[in-house]
């Protein structure tokens, strides 16, 4: 028996060790797989949709899905109501519900990373301030103020992603600030403003790169939330306007007949639960791969 | 014998302690009334206990921290005047952590040149060089150039933030506990290389430590505080042969020896450090000592210049120690 074994030295490469990494993680290929999947079909949705989305023909309505006995291979989801091709809908609403979930994280995450980076970073005032909004926001119902609001403005795409975008920066906040406050107590913050380094630089290279795995993170789980908001609310009506074709609007148009046709609201739904599963999923494996105490 | 490096006169630092929202706020003086002065080429070690005051003084030193009252100057300028690139190069940091002084998102190379591209070094050949350089100054390879912090061991973790203070060359370096979260066998290399440089690179020191044999080993010059006051300052061997204060003798006793059959030592110091917020009145210190007279919790005691050093006790204080009799 050899005394001494082979030791194979880590060649340092570090896409190497990330793949290597990411292939470790399951629950992190799985959701990365079904979210590209989604956004490559909202991409290629005019190529891959069977039909067009809005063509109603009411001599075809309520088809059922390929699998019951009456369905047909021409319309694999079946039709809704108007006649129109479940499938193709169910095609383009991946573009609304990404459109919604990106956008409305982008704006939140853009308006409370900066509130919750201020205030753990200044503290004192600032932090008075900012702890002073994050309370009046979480003191408001997400979804009562923006029935509000698309009441009074009237829905449509950009309006409820402004709303959303306007509505859930709290938790960006939250974090933001608790984990700011966390980073700034230590010494290299210290080192680096005793090197002389400008408030701006201490913030852009010292404290965001130690914050940025958990912003992802709030980031995915906020996407998710907007998603299924816009859901809610274009299930109540006030949502993304008919005859666009939401997957909250789907379940919501199909709940009347949803005792007799249950796929038109099975399908939506489940499509819905695939990506905010795959999303979440994808946010906390890039949390376990990004973090640096991981790093080898 | 040589420039002042450093002069901080009446230095003090307070900081507001909130007790909740109906209670008021309250004042805890971590420094009061300080007065230093350090000659170039000098090593300066502050001791005392936690929470006596000795890393809020370093942070004002540093310009990390505005004093409440007092003046520090550096080379005759006031920190307050110094803008902030030209403070950065006369004086920098060692931190007592090696774990939390490096950003562990950034390579060694890019912690330690990142003074040169504060001060507006663009190109990144020079920087590249100088920090090899000072890489191999302080004995890193040069393979860990590339390197993240967390696959460095703790001394090699110290000799980056070591590097990185010195990469500009500054006069003045301010060591806060720099062996303390080190290993025993890693300490002395450490110590002896904050030595070696000092003399390579004409460095002016001030290292705060609890540890005296550290103290004894590296400093020329010793400042004990207590409570946020210097109660006795002297070179340092004055000070270890035949220490004044009756703080800085029970200090000196404290330290453990490697012989068991001596047993943990007496320090005689009895009550537990006072609360900072509500320190006790006259002499901060007579309610621990061995030596208390009935006016020490009277009235504060001033400082004197005695056998060549300046102690703050009213043993050696002689017109309170008439008016007492």
């Amino acid at each position: 028996m050899p005394i001494t074994d082979e030791v194979k030295l880590d060649d340092g490469s570090k896409l190497g060790s990330l793949t290597k990494k990411i292939r470790g993680h399951q629950g992190m290929i799985i959701g990365s797989v079904i979210v590209f999947a989604v956004i490559a079909i909202a991409l290629l949705a005019p190529l891959l949709a069977p039909h067009d989305p809005y063509e109603q023909d009411l001599m075809k309505r309520l088809l059922p899905p390929f699998w019951d006995s009456r369905g047909s291979w021409e319309h694999i989801f079946g039709t809704d109501h108007l006649g129109r091709d479940y499938l193709s809908r169910l095609i383009y609403g991946a573009r609304i519900s990404l459109l919604i979930g990106i956008g409305a994280a982008l704006i939140s995450g853009l308006i409370g990373t900066i509130m919750g980076v201020m205030a753990g970073y200044f503290g004192g005032r600032v932090d008075m301030v900012v702890t002073f909004l994050i309370t009046v926001r979480l003191s408001m119902p997400v979804v009562l103020v923006a029935l509000a609001v698309v009441a009074i403005v009237g829905g449509s795409l950009q309006v409820v992603i402004t709303v959303l975008g306007l509505l859930l920066w709290d938790r960006f906040a939250v974090v933001m600030r608790s984990s700011t406050l966390q980073i700034r107590s230590m010494d290299y913050v210290a080192a680096a403003q005793a090197v002389g380094c400008s408030v701006s630089r201490v913030l852009m290279t010292e404290v965001m790169p130690n914050v940025v795995n958990n912003l992802i993170v709030i980031t995915t789980i906020e996407i998710a939330h907007a998603i299924i908001l816009e859901a809610a609310l274009s299930f109540l009506g006030l949502g993304v306007q008919p005859p666009l074709p939401s997957w909250g609007l789907m379940v919501s148009e199909g709940k009347d007949m949803m005792l007799f046709e249950p796929w038109l609201i099975t399908i939506p739904g489940v499509a819905l639960f695939l990506l905010v599963l795959a999303i979440n999923l994808m946010g906390d494996g890039v949390r376990d791969i990004t973090a640096p105490e991981n790093r080898n | 014998m040589s420039a002042v490096m450093i002069n901080a006169k009446n230095v003090t630092r307070n900081f507001s302690i909130s007790r909740g929202m109906f209670r008021g706020k309250q004042i805890l003086r971590a420094v009061s009334g300080v007065d230093l002065t350090v000659k170039k080429g000098e090593v300066l070690a502050l001791v005392g206990e936690s929470g006596c005051g000795k890393t809020t003084l370093a942070k004002i030193i540093l310009g990390l921290l505005p004093q409440t009252t007092g003046s520090v100057d550096l080379c005759g300028q006031s920190i307050m005047d110094l803008p902030r690139l030209e403070l950065a190069r006369t004086i920098q940091p060692i931190f007592q952590d090696p774990y939390s002084s490096l950003n562990p998102r950034k390579t060694i190379g890019s912690i330690i040149g990142l003074p040169m591209r504060v001060q507006g070094v663009e190109n990144s050949a020079t920087i590249r060089r100088k920090v090899q350089k000072t890489m191999d100054l302080v004995g890193l390879a040069a393979r860990h150039y590339n390197a993240y912090p967390n696959q460095l061991s703790g001394g090699q973790r110290q000799r980056v933030a070591i590097a990185r203070a010195l990469v500009n060359r500054p006069q003045i370096v301010v060591c806060d506990e720099p062996t303390s979260a080190l290993d025993v066998s890693v300490q002395s290399q450490i110590l002896n290389l904050l030595s070696d440089l000092r003399k390579e690179l004409n460095l002016t020191y001030i290292i705060i430590s609890h540890n005296l044999a550290v103290v004894e080993h590296i400093a020329t010059r010793v400042a004990v505080m207590y409570l946020g006051r210097l109660v006795e300052e002297a070179k340092t061997s004055i000070l270890f042969n035949n220490p004044h204060h009756p703080y800085t003798r029970a200090l000196l006793e404290s330290v453990l020896t490697p012989e068991p059959d001596l047993g943990i030592p007496n320090t005689q110091l009895g009550a537990s450090y006072p609360n900072p917020i509500d320190p006790p009145s006259g002499c901060a210190f007579h309610p621990r000592c061995a030596q208390v007279m009935p006016h020490c919790a009277m009235t504060p005691p001033l400082s004197n210049n005695v056998n060549g050093r300046f102690v703050e006790c009213h043993i050696y204080n002689d017109d309170s120690a008439e008016n007492a009799d």
